[in-house]
């Protein structure tokens, strides 16, 4: 089992949230984020005087899922969530030991 | 402490005791009558008090204005100050202020006594200050005073002690603005000058908004600017005020109560003039706000709106001293000049004196308030209380502008450093510790956050 965690412009939430539906991705968490990557933010002007603003908001989208599924999700995240500027975020690929559903107590991949 | 309140307490009582009732006119009966005469004196008290309720209301303006500009941590505070100081004021100035001001103006039975320098009549408006007139011209009056002392908050704001703006208010609404006030509009030594008609400022640039800015400037410097506002190498950093859109809202409101501010300085609506000089208002806020705007556009390739708006309140305050006395035209290029005059002082009190204004309140109202009184020497045309500038001809008017701006340097500078160096001593100090600062003014001094 693997966690697929995306990091995403925060316009593009529903797009990418849809597109995962579309292929049947049962479940997901969101979370609103802020950060920087290479690029360190970006320039506001302020009563005619420039600042940066290094924390950008962006959206945090977590998948867990079945090692098979990966490159169908990823490649379904890239495209709806690609704009080829800069900013777009980024993904991460992480495994995962062991999931266990609360509500019955199963573990592995029956609870996912 | 105590001798002073027992001292004020029985002078109070005694004032109290002496009054004659019949010696004003309380109830206004003696005033009205059906005759055309009395219908004069009807609309003018309601045209004087819708006016004094207008300029009530700018108050609104200047909490949405400052709010907007500070930080989320410092609304709460910043409401505070500007509301309170009002208040503080109004019970001074209804106990001294006015008299010291009005006091000799014979604008209004009950104010006789008073010479070129002070007025001395009209104390806690009883005897003969007890009166339907009196009581119009005070609240007008006092809302003026009040806008001096809320002009002054923007520019300490985020670090200043809630009490030392009180007291610094109490002092302003109860002995600088009334004593400089009574040298321009209570027939002092200004207004009386031998020069042209004598120095004139038809709604206070200077007496209001001069005095607020400068004030404001003298605070501004003492208390030291916001923590995190200047590196160590005398470089500035944007501390973005929260709500940009309230700096608009603040703005219209102000704009508004300025039709009050200024229309209503005839203090009666028998004045036609009163459609030219709302008119004046309007055309000198639209020419500062759109000039501020092209500079700020042409130095960022954006259109800064919070310094649009302060463009529009630059060219308001610069119109204020001239707004009866000026043509159209020159409206327009009093406003569109005192915005261009801001955005030059913006960036020194900033970036050369590293003086720290949150609101722009020095650049705003310090800066136009002595351009507007100049404005009044070079733009009048002579059509209205025989006002004439250089563009008639005749530069004594200006010579008379001149000397009451240095007055006006003089005496706030001056006094304002005197009072608050001295303030800053009994109180130990007139700002709040840097911890607070950091937490925000809203919980260290209030309890609670405006926001959740």
């Amino acid at each position: 089992m693997i966690k697929i965690e995306a990091i995403i412009r925060d316009q593009k939430l529903t797009a990418v949230k849809d597109a995962l539906k579309a292929i049947g991705v049962a479940g997901m968490t969101v979370s609103e984020v802020k950060g920087h990557g290479t690029q360190k933010g970006i320039t506001e002007v302020y009563r005619d005087k420039q600042y940066t603003v290094d924390l950008l908001p962006k959206i945090k989208i977590e998948i867990i899922t079945e090692d098979e599924n990966m490159d169908k999700i990823i490649k379904t995240i890239l495209d709806a969530a690609q704009t080829g500027s800069i900013g777009d975020g980024k993904i991460f690929i992480y495994d995962v030991k062991n999931v266990i559903r609360i509500r019955t107590g199963e573990t592995g991949k029956k609870a996912i | 402490m105590k001798k002073y309140l027992l001292c004020i307490i029985s002078i109070a009582i005694t004032a109290f005791l002496a009054n004659d009732a019949s010696a004003g006119d309380p109830s206004g009966a003696l005033t009205y009558s059906d005759s055309i005469q009395g219908l004069k004196f009807s609309v003018n008290f309601a045209w004087t008090l819708m006016s004094a309720f207008l300029v009530f209301n700018m108050q609104v303006g200047f909490v949405f204005l400052g709010a907007g500009f500070v930080q989320k941590k410092n609304t709460l505070n910043y409401g505070a100050m500007s509301f309170m100081d009002f208040c503080a004021g109004t019970i001074v100035f209804w106990l001294f202020g006015f008299a010291l001001m009005y006091g000799g103006s014979q604008l209004a039975p009950g104010l006789a006594h008073g010479n070129k320098f002070i007025g001395y009549s009209g104390f806690l408006l009883i005897g003969e200050a007890y009166d339907v007139h009196i009581s119009v011209l005070w609240l007008f009056q006092m809302m003026f005073a009040s806008t001096a002392s809320t002009i002054v908050t923007g520019a300490i704001a985020e670090r200043c002690k809630f009490h030392a703006h009180l007291l610094n208010s109490i002092f302003l609404c109860g002995i600088l603005y009334p004593v400089y006030g009574h040298w321009m509009w209570g027939y002092g030594w200004l207004e009386t000058l031998p020069f042209g008609v004598g120095a004139r400022d038809f709604a206070g640039s200077g007496v209001v908004h001069g005095v607020g800015g400068l004030i404001a400037f003298v605070a501004a410097w003492i208390i030291g600017p916001r923590y995190g506002k200047f590196n160590p190498d005398g470089s500035s950093n944007v501390i973005r005020g929260h709500n940009l859109l309230y700096i608009i809202i603040g703005t219209l409101i102000l704009i508004f109560g300025w039709f009050g501010f200024n229309a209503g300085s005839t203090l009666a609506v028998t004045e036609l003039r009163v459609s030219i000089i709302a008119t004046n208002t309007f055309l000198a806020a639209a020419a500062g706000a759109i000039v501020m705007l092209y500079i700020s556009y042409f130095r960022t390739k954006t259109f800064g709106i919070s310094m649009a708006c302060n463009g529009a309140l630059a060219g308001c305050v610069a119109i204020t001293a001239s707004g009866a006395y000026v043509p159209h035209w020159a409206a327009i290029v009093t406003g569109g000049i005192g915005s261009a005059l801001t955005s030059v002082c913006l960036d020194i009190i900033e970036n050369k004196l590293k003086i720290d204004d949150p609101v722009g309140a020095i650049s705003v109202h310090g800066v136009n308030g002595l351009w507007g009184l100049l404005a009044v020497g070079i733009f009048s045309d002579g059509t209205y209380a025989n006002v004439k500038g250089l563009i008639t001809g005749s530069g004594w008017q200006l010579l008379a502008q001149f000397i009451a701006c240095i007055t006006l340097i003089a005496w706030c500078l001056g006094m304002g450093f005197l009072f608050l160096s001295f303030l800053k001593r009994i109180i130990g100090g007139l700002r709040d510790p840097i911890s607070a600062e950091q937490k925000g003014l809203d919980i260290y001094e209030h309890g609670t956050g405006c926001y959740q």
